[in-house]
């Protein structure tokens, strides 16, 4: 499992041998993880494989039993959310879950709530509106009233207004109908592209693994395969487990 | 309802048209209003309220109790949803006999009750089932009579509040501005009196209201003529005034607003001038509230924190200022001038919130409201333990807390109008400390909190230090009203910091509208100024008795019929009709990339269940 490069100096996010439990329930059993800049991976696993676990522990709603989490270099077990967002991680939660009673702005702003530039927050704003400008037609709009697919631009856009280094991003494929998930996968990937580093959790193995460089595969908080992108997606075990072939 | 009211088609001819009507909604309509009738009448309402007089000898606010519900169950009965796309029928002949037959029929209330009453004796459980309730129900005048002319006021009652939707506009504009003018000027006799007394006009008011309070029969008559002419004056020019102000842009519009604000303030700072001590007092009670309800909404409105233990808050302000203020205070007694005691009220409040805020913050929704609940309590126990009782006086309290002397003038409870002014000057302080939080960062965190705790702390909130923050501030907010209460009154005691308090300030919050600085305002004017506090008496002072039954009434319907308050804020109105807001979205076609991915995920919902059914044929 070891066999990657995860303690390289360049990684910008990193599990070293982390293990985690909730209570006496052993949930994350030494996993190690590398995310390194510019790169889009991928988190593959079913239903309590431990996947958002492993989110909540990268961005600091849970401290690790034994390991170390690693965000540019520093040891972050027990640095505070709020340190982690301002350092660089931000999540795009699952099902979205914007602030629905507050304006579309208002989300943006929250988003970038932990920094005080003004003219850098300001500029960000034109960017987000720029990348969506579906968005900038509705910043007034409560959240709560868009549709699903410009529900998710706010979410990733909110998410894009902490300046992240790396975006995590639950589930993106929850909720919405198959045509909008298209729609948001090719957004996420046009993201990348700008240079952003993305980390997915997904169980549609298919979708994240057409746009992911590498991935994962998580099993009763066990990484039970580690490969590119490509060599997962022609791994026959991966086919018959995740990909619904026989 | 709209199912059974739609349901007979209006192809039939006339005559049996008529008859055609939605029988089980009239039933349904009819008997709840009868039964409502036979609720007020035995919760003592027509008799306790009798001697109260709205037109002098003819009408009185125990019968009025009665009245109103035929009137609006007639109203509520041939009331229709109108629907997009569906043609509703004008309401016409049938409308008007449906509210005749529900009128009838909730006749049956008071005849019942008449019968009961005169036959069985059921006064042991039932204390207002006696004599007097049936002497007032029979208009003294016999069984006979009482029965028949019920029969008739209520048939006639019903028949007019349907008449509603059959008048045309203009005249029903017209019919119920006339009607709450006149029940206004009859009920607020005392602040009209008291205030053309101040102006120099009693004559005007002799003339207008009775020797023994109500309007005479003629100043009702020219009252609406005067009023009905008014109505048709000011047609659709209130629309135009308000739109214009809406329209207004940029500087423009903050002149506006200055100017009404101005405006506002002024008439704040002359009217009390001219008002007498009961107005006064009660202007200033109605602040007293105004502030604690400003700080409530902060911790309820803003941060979402459920906090039914808010009158702790209260007391410590109360019981600081005692200790720290008054001669008698048993066992530490600085004797500090107000404005000293203030600083350290305040500084103790946002301790106090710390204090309680730590252990109850972390938790969530229900058990939230109830630990707080609890430390509420807790709190007035304290103050009136024997334990502490060397310290805070137990039950007795604290006495002789000095008037507040400022050097050019003195505040004290004996002249509420220097109190006012004192309640008034904290009170701008808190909206504007409130109204400057709500657009800041922290009021963002604070609404982000509200919606979704979890993801606020994933967008790196602090949230344990905002809802701190939160409980801090509006403990400060609550201590300044207890520590004017305490100069006012001039003595503190652990009664006066009842559970009572708490949920009365909840149901201001609620009813004005949550998260609305100008909906707390006018909560408490409504509910406070014209209800009354737990204690303080308000402008219906015939109500008292009833006053806790007509909060928790309002409260009810409120939560049912409009919950964002009676001043919504567009964002919770538009939250709470969030459902309707997308539906005529849709329906408009206003939206069209709304609509577009409405359609689309509604397709491909269509396709998987086209596929599910061609799954399913074969087989």
């Amino acid at each position: 499992m070891n066999t990657e490069a995860t303690s390289s100096p360049t990684a910008l996010l990193e599990f070293r041998d982390v293990n985690t439990h909730y209570g006496a329930v052993h949930i994350l059993k030494d996993v190690n993880l590398a995310i390194f800049p510019g790169e889009l991976v991928c988190l593959l696993g079913g239903n309590a494989s431990g996947k958002t676990t492993t989110l909540k522990t990268l961005l600091g709603m849970v401290t690790p039993t034994s390991g170390e989490v690693v965000l540019d270099g520093e040891v972050v077990n027990h640095r505070s959310i709020s340190y982690r967002v301002a350092n660089g991680v931000t999540m795009v939660p699952e099902n979205r879950r914007l602030f629905k009673r507050l304006s579309v702005k208002e989300n943006l702003l929250l988003g970038a709530y932990l920094r005080k530039d003004k003219d850098g927050i300001d500029s960000d704003l034109e960017y987000v509106y720029e990348l969506f400008p579906r968005v900038k037609e509705r910043i007034n709009q409560k959240s709560g009233t868009l549709s699903g697919g410009e529900q998710q631009m706010v979410a990733i856009g909110r998410a894009l207004m902490s300046r992240p280094k790396v975006l995590l991003m639950d589930e993106p494929s929850m909720g919405l109908a198959p045509a909008l998930v298209q729609q948001n996968f090719e957004l996420i990937q046009q993201i990348n592209d700008e240079g952003m580093s993305i980390f997915i959790v997904e169980q549609n193995a298919n979708m994240a693994l057409s746009i992911a460089d590498r991935g994962w595969v998580l099993q009763t908080g066990i990484v039970v395969l580690n490969d590119t992108a490509e060599a997962l997606l022609a791994n026959p075990e991966m086919r018959a487990a995740y990909l619904g072939e026989a | 309802m709209s199912a059974t009211m739609s349901a007979p088609s209006s192809t039939s001819s006339a005559a049996p048209a008529l008859l055609d009507l939605a029988w089980r909604r009239i039933g349904k309509w009819g008997g709840l209003c009868a039964l409502a009738i036979v609720l007020v009448s035995l919760i003592g309402m027509p008799v306790g309220l009798d001697r109260r007089m709205i037109i002098e000898g003819r009408l009185s606010l125990g019968y009025l109790a009665l009245v109103w519900i035929p009137l609006l169950f007639g109203y509520l009965v041939s009331k229709r949803v109108v629907l997009e796309g569906v043609e509703t029928p004008d309401p016409g002949a049938r409308d008007v006999f449906a509210g005749l037959c529900t009128g009838v029929l909730s006749g049956l209330g008071p005849v019942l009750l008449i019968l009961g009453i005169d036959n069985f004796n059921l006064r042991k459980p039932l204390v207002n089932w006696g004599p007097q309730l049936l002497e007032q129900l029979t208009f003294g005048r016999g069984i006979g009579f009482g029965v028949a002319a019920w029969f008739g006021i209520c048939a006639v009652l019903g028949l007019l509040g349907s008449l509603m939707h059959v008048l045309s506009k203009d005249v029903r504009r017209v019919v119920s501005f006339v009607a709450y003018g006149l029940l206004f000027i009859s009920v607020l006799e005392a602040v009209i009196s008291d205030l053309s007394e101040g102006f120099g006009l009693e004559s005007l008011t002799d003339a207008m209201y009775a020797k023994r309070g109500g309007l005479t029969v003629k100043s009702s008559v020219i009252l609406v003529v005067v009023i009905g002419v008014l109505s048709i004056l000011t047609k659709g020019r209130v629309k135009v005034v308000t739109s214009r102000y809406k329209e207004l842009q940029g500087e423009e519009r903050k002149r506006a607003s200055m100017l009404l604000f101005s405006g506002v303030a002024g008439l704040c700072i002359v009217l009390p001038l001219f008002l007498g001590k009961i107005m006064n007092e009660l202007l200033a009670n109605v602040g007293l509230f105004l502030l604690l309800a400003l700080g409530l909404n902060i911790v309820v409105g803003l941060a979402g924190i459920l906090d039914l233990g808010y009158v702790a808050f209260f007391a410590v302000g109360g019981y600081t200022t005692a200790v720290l203020t008054s001669a008698e205070s048993p066992f530490f007694a600085p004797e500090l001038h107000f404005g000293f005691a203030l600083i350290i009220v305040i500084l103790m409040a946002g301790l106090t919130g710390l204090v309680i805020g730590a252990p109850v913050i972390r938790m969530r929704g229900d058990y939230l409201a109830i630990v707080t609940l609890g430390f509420g309590e807790i709190i007035r126990l304290l103050f009136m333990s024997d334990w502490l009782k060397p310290y805070f006086g137990g039950a007795q309290g604290i006495t002789n807390v000095p008037p507040v002397d400022l050097g050019f003038a003195v505040v004290t409870g004996i002249n509420p109008r220097s109190v006012f002014y004192m309640v008034l000057v904290f009170c701008t302080l808190a909206i504007y400390v409130s109204w400057r939080l709500q657009g800041s960062r922290l009021g963002r965190a604070w609404m982000a909190i509200r919606e979704d705790e979890q993801v606020a702390e994933a967008m790196g909130i602090n949230t344990v230090n905002a809802k701190l923050m939160a409980f801090v501030v509006g403990a400060m907010m609550a201590a300044l009203s207890g520590a004017v209460l305490a100069a006012k009154v001039g003595s503190v005691f652990p009664n006066s910091f009842m559970i009572l308090v708490s949920i009365i300030i909840l149901v201001v919050v609620i009813v004005g509208g949550m998260g609305n600085i100008v909906g707390v305002l006018v909560g408490s004017f409504v509910l406070i100024g014209v209800l009354g506090g737990p204690r303080q008496p308000g402008l219906l002072q015939e109500f008292q008795s009833y006053k806790l039954l007509i909060y928790g009434a309002l409260l009810v319907f409120m939560m049912l019929q409009r919950p964002e308050g009676l001043v919504p804020s567009a964002r919770r109105s538009q939250e709470l009709h969030q459902e309707e807001f997308l539906q005529d979205a849709w329906l408009k076609g206003e939206d069209h990339d709304l609509e577009e991915a409405e359609a689309a995920e509604q397709a491909t919902a269509g396709s998987g269940a086209e596929g599910a059914d061609g799954e399913g044929d074969p087989t």
